[in-house]
């Protein structure tokens, strides 16, 4: 019995990479073949471990440069068509932001206001906590404008992007099936709202395999907004499911070590904590003369990483190296947990080739007072999600980037109270980067903002057009668990929104 | 992915099966298939009794060649047809192409695309073989082409007839003979069906494990804890068999038996402390997990297990324990966020039941219905949702208004009991003697508040009048359109018989309003009643339930060599995998049932087997030649559980604290880990006291936080039933290792042991250490490493001493004495090594 043998049970597809049983320690010996883009290294990283890692560089620039999968090995030896990304940044606004104040004026709901919701919308629909209530229309709170030479469409609570308009695919279509946060987050995730199925990060690790060594290829980080109740999010949204669990997603954290366990003990120096990991090393490799168990390889290996960690992940959120136009930009000097110090941070990991970032802002759960808290909410993500956006492309990054920015679902056009209730049949999400057709709108709600009634966008559609921007096709991406092969995009019809990319 | 027969290898080397990657478990079957006459209402397997009944055959001749074989349904040509044809031309109605069948043999012929004898006239083979696009099965998208030698295979099959078999799990298990092996005669019933399959394979099985690895691997498989180093020298000093089955006899006896089955049981039943929506609140479920332990301890009969667990409120001498085991029930997620439909909610409680009773009991992948009928195996959807409404009688809310649950069923312990009675019977005697408000009085209704409010509480269930349970069409909880339903059992298996027993109050009332077939005639003489979830589990063990006794079989096997017989534990249906050992499974199974579902005859049949006593490093030839060991010609080797790496590390430091059961507990948790959490905020504080030193099953296990120790050594979050846990191998496992309080602490606490009381050199010191750790001697080469790692130490702690005084009082344990502190720092080091080396948190 080795390790992961759920994963080494199965080869779902002809294109994925023949594993043996011990797939860990195969990796091993391939890894190197398989890196086809230069890792990004700390020069602190350098100390245990530094001989094996030299040793996998030089593989590396000796190796052919053919497929896309990364240093440490994914399951899809060869993509099924080019990719357009390499790496994902996942805007999360949790709690579900309003369409109506963000992407999508409704004129004809303002006028409307205060109106009854006329019935032929509502009637036989989900509804959360206005159940029983009396629907009446509520206006968009505040003024849209036109922004950039693409004119798009965008509430003034956002003038910063409004800034980079022309970088904005903004997807009006958008519909979910799930009301309430907790299975809305996980069916946005993993395609299901049941627990225990992979979220995308994962699926993408799992095919891909991620392009840095000495930081997790799949990281997430959350703030708390100060303009709604911050619902809560569950780590079920990064995990990895069926997968093995080396491809979940990693939590940073902004108060305490950011990894947990990363500090060493108190009364340990670096040195000694280096030793302390060398003689464990030696020891277990010792042990490897003795008996036959691969794993012991994969051990030392993880070892090596967890110590990279210890220096990657400091030098990671040491941003003494940042100028000060750059905080200026973001609007932060970091290190504070906002959702601007979190994009900054996102920025240094994808530099550093992580593949998927997650960002939760949880702010966006607007039942009341609505106009107030879109004041605030809107002034926490709008600047720094602009400088984000401005940065990666002054880095060279914005081209095979995608970056996501959008909730689990909507708000209602109706009334409760002074704010929106939650709503799935239409709400807005907003692409960028230079896979997708900046200074687009695609699809549209009806007059009021209820349904998405022009080429609707489901969310298993998102997903589809996430993997094919990856150079996959979603229908031929499975895993197989208790005797199916599960999809991302599960056994409902799946499009790739094609209109959109660039 | 199931490969095609290694043929060549048959051929040019009839005597040694070649065995390579996936064709291993069709090469070392084969043979035997070539010779066998095979059961045609049950296909027991070449291990089987139909193996022992053809002895006079040679096996190692290869006289009957691979054209002549008799292909078996069961294991060749179902899974095929499983994969690629049945989800569209299988038992979902819903989805059928063509009015095709091909799960059943009659529907297949009718329909005229087999024609048995004749597979080319057979439009079955012409269409798996078509070039064209247009006509090839299955079409281009919908699933892999059969290769070559698979069309093959199909071909002869219906050569020969094209005959079906029941699937295999489907039909009762039989008591299979074990079959005659040439070779020794020594091992117990187990081993005659594993060594036939060796001596078919062709394999040498690896040697039995030293009497060191043997002990240790016994302690953790059976207790989950490691050997006290005296038992283990005591072993290797005398390590016959009588000694052997004296140390299983100890373990098996020894009350942590219950907690490590346990373990494993609570992964299956989703056990946890929080609801697992939204703001994850807390419950209080902890007397279902002490319950669960206590009847592994006792060898509770797993029938009655079972019974308790479903229905033990229905009991009609339903007792505090039985109510108790009911909590089951109610292990669900459940939601308390403001927006939630309760009706949704209630659908989907409903439907995790079948989910999780399905893969618990009967180890197939039931949930699959809820939306459509099963696309693989014979369930539909309509029985989806009659098997939903024998739950359909527990009292709950769909929405759950705050964290504590109306009902909830207070356990007090024996002590508490009597305390209680006291003061009630002090409190009316007060009352008649007194004036209502003498202090006196005061004071014994205060000590009664606050003992009632100190007894620990659990959900258990509550039968009340059963909701109306309707099929919902796609799963959707707001289309009404579906046929009502009332409790049944789906029709492929035997059917539910009306169990002898007096009516509940509630299910009499409910009884009479049924307007469909499943009721039966109340022995009182009253009307038809419904079936409740009683009948339910008196059905899940009847002693010829086809898939109850060998799910659990099955999983135990896996506990003691890390796989199943059928390698998916969790599926046991047309996807899932056939068992290497079909007789084998068996007979385990008839083994389980006839002997009273006594789970400690199985573990003790298993344990004292030459197979599990065989060492887990085979050698290079054995792993090329059974990479995935389906011959069981070595054992499995894992990493420890999560919990048991705590276990293991708290053990060695001897601060484990061993007493069972109580509520849950908070080890250290790093700050800030339940930050995303609200509904309400909340702070984590850890226990303080013996409670900081408990096994890691008492851990408090937050859903959607689980603790991060636990996490990152795969222990599940328990949303879902976990059959089996991933072993991952990952830098943050380092991480904890390294730096977790938990470990550091046990790491200085050992070392102060190891300095007080390990001897005075560092040769004796580290002895100590590793034989604690290890439970075996130190090797030169390790002195060498650890030896230097421990001088640099000293140099550093010399320099700083305040070092060593910080971290020699990591954690809550008393420090050491002022004189010992740069010793026990010095000595921090190396355990905290040992402690992290594989070995250490290996089974091998």
């Amino acid at each position: 019995m080795t390790q992961d043998t759920a994963m080494t049970r199965e080869l779902p597809m002809t294109h994925e990479r023949p594993m043996t049983r011990h797939a860990t320690a195969t990796e091993e010996a391939t890894d190197g073949e398989r890196m086809r883009r230069r890792c990004f290294l700390s020069s602190a990283g350098l100390g245990v471990g530094s001989t094996a890692l030299l040793a996998m560089l030089a593989r590396a620039t000796s190796g052919s440069e053919t497929s896309g999968s990364g240093l440490l090995g994914g399951a899809i030896a060869r993509p099924h068509h080019p990719p357009r990304v390499r790496r994902v940044i996942h805007l999360c606004m949790a709690g579900g932001p309003s369409h109506l104040e963000t992407f999508d004026d409704k004129p004809e709901l303002r006028r409307m206001h205060d109106r009854p919701m006329p019935e032929s919308f509502t009637a036989g629909q989900q509804i959360a906590q206005l159940q029983g209530k009396k629907l009446t229309c509520f206006a968009p709170q505040f003024d849209f404008r036109r922004y950039g030479e693409s004119g798009q469409s965008i509430c003034t609570l956002f003038p910063n992007l409004g800034r980079v308009a022309d970088d904005l695919c903004v997807i009006r279509s958008m519909h979910t099936d799930q009301i309430n946060h907790d299975p809305a987050h996980t069916l946005f995730n993993t395609g299901s709202s049941q627990a225990g199925r992979p979220s995308m990060g994962s699926w993408l690790l799992y095919g891909l395999g991620q392009e840095c060594d000495d930081l997790p290829g799949y990281v997430v980080l959350t703030s708390v907004g100060k303009g709604g109740q911050a619902q809560p999010i569950a780590a079920r949204q990064w995990h990895s499911g069926f997968l093995p669990s080396r491809f979940q997603g990693v939590q940073f954290h902004a108060t305490g070590a950011p990894v947990l366990y990363l500090n060493r003990p108190d009364g340990v120096t670096a040195d000694q904590q280096r030793e302390l990991v060398e003689s464990v090393n030696t020891l277990n490799r010792d042990f490897a003369e003795t008996i036959d168990d691969p794993e012991i390889a994969t051990r030392i290996r993880q070892y090596e990483m967890a110590f990279r960690m210890q220096s990657s992940v400091p030098e990671l959120t040491d941003l003494s190296g940042e100028s000060e136009k750059t905080f200026a930009a973001y609007g932060t000097r970091g290190g504070d947990g906002t959702y601007a110090s979190n994009c900054l941070l996102a920025r240094r990991l994808l530099e550093r080739g992580v593949r998927f970032v997650q960002l939760y802002h949880r702010a966006w759960d607007h039942h009341g007072r609505i106009k107030p808290s879109m004041e605030t909410t809107a002034a926490e993500v709008d600047r720094a999600t602009a400088a984000l956006i401005e940065d990666l492309k002054a880095r060279g990054l914005f081209d095979d980037t995608l970056i996501v920015w959008g909730g689990e679902f909507g708000r209602t056009p109706m009334a409760q109270g002074s704010g929106r209730d939650h709503h799935i049949k239409g709400f807005s999400m907003v692409f960028s980067g230079g896979a997708v057709r900046g200074g687009m709108s695609y699809g549209g709600t009806d007059e009021l903002g209820y349904n998405a009634v022009e080429n609707p966008v489901h969310v298993r559609d998102f997903h589809a057009t996430l993997l094919h921007l990856f150079g996959i096709d979603h229908r031929r991406f499975s895993y197989r668990h208790q005797g199916l092969r599960f999809r991302l995009t599960g056994v409902e019809e799946a499009h790739v929104v094609r209109d959109v990319l660039a | 992915m199931r490969s095609s027969f290694p043929l060549r290898a048959a051929a040019s080397d009839p005597g040694r099966w070649r065995l390579t990657g996936w064709s291993v478990r069709a090469a070392f079957l084969m043979p035997l298939a070539l010779l066998l006459a095979v059961s045609d209402r049950l296909d027991l397997g070449p291990f089987g009794d139909a193996a022992a009944a053809a002895p006079e055959t040679d096996s190692k001749s290869g006289a009957a060649s691979p054209e002549s074989r008799k292909v078996s349904f069961n294991r060749e040509i179902r899974p095929l047809l499983s994969d690629r044809c049945f989800a569209c031309h299988g038992p979902d109605s819903g989805t059928r192409e063509a009015g095709l069948r091909l799960d059943r043999r009659d529907e297949a012929l009718g329909s005229g695309v087999l024609e048995p004898g004749a597979p080319e006239f057979s439009e079955l083979v012409s269409r798996v073989e078509a070039d064209d696009e247009g006509l090839v099965m299955p079409p281009p998208g919908h699933g892999e082409r059969l290769t070559p030698d698979e069309q093959t295979l199909i071909r002869r099959w219906i050569e020969q007839g094209a005959e079906y078999e029941a699937h295999w799990s489907f039909v009762p298990p039989v008591r299979v003979e074990p079959p005659v092996t040439t070779k020794r005669s020594g091992g117990n019933v187990i081993d005659r069906f594993i060594d036939r399959g060796i001596e078919e394979a062709g394999v040498t099985p690896a040697p039995r494990a030293d009497p060191r690895t043997l002990v240790r691997r016994l302690a953790f498989d059976l207790t989950g804890l490691p050997p006290d180093p005296e038992i283990v020298e005591a072993f290797v000093a005398d390590p016959s068999d009588v000694a052997y089955e004296r140390l299983v006899e100890r373990f098996l006896q020894s009350p942590h038996h219950g907690e490590r089955l346990a373990m494993y049981w609570l992964d299956l039943v989703r056990y946890a402390d929080t609801l697992g929506f939204h703001g994850d609140q807390v419950r209080s479920v902890s007397p279902y997990r002490d319950y669960v332990i206590r009847a592994f301890r006792e060898n509770k009969p797993f029938d009655e297990f079972t019974i308790e667990q479903l229905a033990g409120d229905l009991l009609p001498d339903a007792t505090l324990e039985t109510k108790v085991a009911s909590t089951y029930n109610r292990l669900n997620r459940a939601s308390g966020e403001g927006g939630v439909q309760p009706k949704e909610y209630l659908a989907r409680y409903a439907a995790d039941r079948v989910r999780t009773t399905g893969a618990v009991w009967l180890g197939t992948t039931f949930g699959c219905a809820e939306c459509h009928d099963h696309k693989f195996d014979p369930y539909t959807i309509k029985e989806f949702y009659e098997f939903a409404a024998f739950f359909a009688d527990i009292k709950e809310q769909g929405i759950v208004k705050s964290a504590v649950y109306i009902e909830q069923l207070p356990v007090p312990t024996d002590d508490q009991r009597s305390r209680q009675a006291e003061l009630k019977r002090a409190i009316g005697d007060a009352e008649r003697e007194q004036d209502a408000d003498s202090p006196r009085l005061e004071r014994l209704r205060e000590e009664l508040k606050s003992l009632e409010q100190s007894i620990v509480t659990t959900l258990a269930t509550t039968a009340t009048e059963p909701r109306e349970m309707r099929v919902l069409p796609r799963g959707n909880w707001m289309d009404d359109s579906g046929e009502i339903v009332t409790p049944n059992v789906p029709a492929f298996l035997p059917p539910i018989e009306p169990s002898a027993k007096s009516l509940t109050a509630t299910s009499a009332e409910a009884a009479g309003e049924e307007e469909n077939g499943a009721a039966v005639d109340d022995p009182d003489g009253a009307g038809p009643r419904r079936y409740d979830r009683l009948d339910l589990a008196r059905w899940l063990t009847r002693p010829d339930h086809p898939l109850v006794a060998r799910s659990f079989a099955n999983r135990l096997w896996m506990l003691f060599f890390g796989e199943g017989l059928s390698r998916s534990v969790d599926d046991l249906g047309s996807q899932g995998e056939p068992p290497t050992h079909p007789g084998l499974l068996d007979r385990l199974a008839c083994e389980f049932v006839d002997s009273g579902w006594d789970v400690r005859h199985l573990i003790r049949l298993i344990v004292r087997s030459d197979a599990y006593r065989r060492s887990s490093d085979g050698g290079p030839e054995l792993v090329a030649a059974d990479p995935a060991n389906e011959t069981f010609a070595r054992q499995g080797r894992w990493r420890l559980d999560a919990e048991m790496v705590r276990d293991n590390a708290l053990a060695a430091g001897g601060l484990l604290m061993r007493e069972l059961g109580g509520p849950s507990v908070k080890p250290y948790q790093p700050d800030g880990y339940w930050s995303q959490l609200n509904f309400p905020k909340r702070s984590y504080s850890h226990d303080t006291g013996p409670a900081q030193y408990r096994r890691g099953i008492y851990t408090h296990w937050q859903r959607t936080f689980l603790h991060p120790s636990l996490l990152a050594f795969d222990a599940p979050a328990r949303e879902e039933c976990a059959a089996r846990r991933t072993r991952s191998n990952t830098p943050l496992q380092a991480l904890v290792l390294l730096n977790d309080p938990s470990q550091v602490e046990a790491a200085r606490v050992l070392a102060q042991r190891a300095v007080e009381a390990g001897g005075d050199s560092f040769d004796e010191r580290l002895a100590f250490v590793v034989r604690e750790v290890l439970a075996r001697a130190a090797r030169p080469a390790e002195a060498t490493v650890l030896r230097r790692l421990a001088e640099r130490s000293r140099e550093a702690y010399e320099a700083d001493p305040n070092a060593a005084e910080r971290l020699t009082s990591t954690g809550l344990a008393p420090p050491p004495a002022p004189s010992d502190i740069a010793e026990v720092a010095v000595w921090t080091a190396v355990t905290r090594a040992v402690l992290n080396l594989h070995e250490t948190i290996m089974r091998y």
